[in-house]
């Protein structure tokens, strides 16, 4: 339980660092961060007024503590492009991302596990070489190109489903019927691909290491059905193969912009374009913070899940 | 004294760790198809400009979006007209550049501050570690593109992105493998005998956490290129109309409708050349022993 608790009291200096690195963004931008807002005309008057109602005429560390102060009420700014509340925008899209990247994860895992665990039983076998090839292919596409090739051979050449979009309604209006689900399919396997090749990879390893244990060899020599022995390999599995999962569904959430702008799934992706395009900084700011505290509380949560799952970790 | 005189001959002859590896190395026909299949791209982009069959810059709006096998066109051409093979060509250049650069100023900036926090320890290496743990706490892709998208587009700060994602990750490697040898004997021996720091760290850390550091970044190359022309797929990175595969495939991505396997083209070269690097990588690290 004291790992727990130093594990989760040092998060809180790096959450105020991920804090601290989201809000100098603003600062190590080029030029005046108020263009974007200015008409090009305006008075050097104007523009004093305006600093002040975003708080630029106030030193550095008294704007960070301001800003973080709001942020922590829930309250992220106003976006300059769309004038509606940052945590609103965010708060859509977090939802649609995090609904896309479960799928894949979910996707990923269950064939990712399906890989490794024959791989790791039938070691050299052409599932074991199929396996090994997955998990190089996984983490070596670019998944922009996987996800155009995938359009290209889906949708524009079979026309089984569609290439863009989150589908009727937009994003706001979503359900879990085939309506709607056909739009998540194309992305949602997109992205699968890299926890597939990363979880097929590890649980291969882990069975192959598990299996050649003697305490294996011990309960196959009192007589356990393969069954049973299966059931002790799962076990000591687990904890591994969940905390990858979680981190992964971490890693999708944060690389998905890539992705989302290829389908245009409106999620935090697809927002975080359009906020550097049209220079929203607000926007940009509050996005990249939740994305990363998100990533932070998520990596802190897997480590406490595993530790409770195997109580002989107690890492520094 | 004969048995000793043969054992000062046997170790002699015994080839050193470097021949060993390369010679192990040589014997992984995945990783040397890998490293042939990398060396003809470098190969290619060095002699673009004698290896082009067109001008890459040439546009024509009569002979837009031809497909792969037209007369003149091996492999069709872009959506402004231009000649597809001659664009892939020279964008190796670019490619590649935008793809190994920030991992070779990573590697020296990473160690550098890596070792110098490991072998310090204490409130030097406090002070290093927990600054690279914020950064190490983003997402790569997301950092590379909060970066570069505040930066603004342009080569010069995508290079600087990547590079701010990749030194904290080869930091933490350095780091680890420092604190592990600062510990060892023959360290505390050199200390004893009066060595000072800096022969300490040149004549027996160095050679002894460069390798493990090496093969780590070795592995990141293949990330790195992805995330290069990521950048550039999103107009963060090269700019038009400089062929860049990414940017290639960024700005033929409406054309999936006509010309698919032309679109596709660019990516599958990113493709070919990030599975390469981590084969390659894969082979190195299995001829270094080093697990992951």
């Amino acid at each position: 339980m004291s790992y727990l608790l130093r594990r989760a009291l040092y998060a809180l200096p790096i959450l105020l660092g991920v804090a601290l690195l989201c809000f100098s963004l603003v600062h190590i931008a080029p030029g005046d961060p108020l263009v974007s807002v200015l008409p090009p005309d305006a008075s050097e008057e104007m523009r004093r007024q305006l600093a002040a109602l975003y708080g630029f005429d106030k030193p550095f560390i008294e704007q960070f503590v301001h800003w973080l102060t709001r942020a922590l009420h829930g309250d992220l700014g106003t976006s300059i492009a769309t004038s509606r509340p940052v945590m609103q925008e965010v708060a859509t899209a977090v939802v649609n991302s995090v609904r896309l990247a479960a799928v894949a994860t979910l996707i990923g895992f269950t064939f990712g596990c399906l890989f490794g665990f024959v791989a790791g039983y039938l070691r050299d076998s052409a599932v074991d070489r199929a396996a090994s090839f997955l998990s190089v292919f996984g983490v070596s596409v670019p998944h922009y190109w996987l996800g155009m090739v995938l359009a290209i051979v889906f949708s524009v050449m079979l026309g089984w489903l569609p290439a863009t979009g989150a589908g009727p309604g937009g994003s706001g209006d979503w359900s879990w019927n085939w309506e709607h689900v056909q739009y998540m399919l194309l992305p949602a396997i997109t992205m699968s691909v890299i926890p597939m090749g990363i979880v097929a990879r590890t649980i291969r390893a882990l069975v192959a290491e598990i299996l050649s244990n003697e305490f294996i060899v011990g309960l196959k020599a009192r007589g356990l059905s393969d069954l049973a022995v299966f059931r002790h390999v799962v076990k000591n599995v687990a904890p591994t193969a969940l905390s990858v999962m979680g981190l992964q569904l971490g890693y999708l959430l944060g690389g998905s912009i890539l992705i989302e702008t290829v389908f245009a799934w409106p999620g935090t992706g697809f927002l975080l374009n359009s906020a550097i395009f049209q220079r929203d900084f607000p926007l940009l700011q509050g996005t990249i913070l939740v994305l990363a505290v998100f990533f932070v509380l998520l990596n802190l949560a897997v480590d406490a899940l595993q530790t409770l799952f195997d109580p002989r970790i107690q890492r520094n | 004294m004969e048995m000793t005189l043969d054992n000062a001959a046997a170790v002699e002859r015994s080839p050193g760790y470097w021949t060993t590896v390369g010679r192990r190395l040589l014997r992984n026909r995945l990783a040397m198809g890998a490293a042939l299949i990398l060396l003809a791209l470098i190969l290619v982009a060095i002699f673009a400009p004698w290896l082009m069959p067109a001008d890459p810059y040439a546009s024509s709006i009569l002979k837009r979006l031809k497909p792969i096998g037209t007369e003149g066109y091996p492999l069709g051409t872009d959506e402004l007209g231009r000649d597809m093979l001659s664009r892939l060509i020279l964008g190796a250049r670019l490619s590649l550049f935008m793809g190994i650069t920030p991992v070779l100023i990573a590697f020296v900036l990473g160690s550098a501050l890596g070792i110098v926090a490991g072998y310090a320890g204490g409130w030097t290496n406090t002070a290093i570690m927990r600054v690279v743990d914020i950064f190490y706490a983003f997402p790569s892709v997301l950092l590379a593109i909060a970066l570069s998208g505040t930066l603004g587009a342009g080569v010069g700060n995508a290079l600087l992105s990547l590079t701010i994602v990749f030194v904290p990750q080869i930091a933490r490697v350095a780091e680890s493998v420092t604190t592990q040898v600062r510990h060892r004997e023959f360290v505390d021996a050199a200390r004893a005998s009066g060595a000072s720091a800096l022969t300490i760290v040149r004549a027996h850390v160095l050679n002894n956490v460069l390798g493990p550091i090496f093969v780590y970044a070795t592995g990141l190359i293949s990330v790195s290129m992805i995330l290069a022309s990521g950048l550039s797929f999103l107009g963060l990175g090269v700019m038009p109309p400089e062929p860049e595969w990414g940017l290639m495939l960024n700005t033929l991505r409406t054309a999936i409708y006509t010309q698919p396997w032309v679109a596709a083209l660019p990516g599958a070269m990113i493709f070919v050349t990030s599975i390469s690097f981590n084969l390659l990588a894969d082979g190195i690290r299995s001829a270094m022993e080093i697990k992951d």
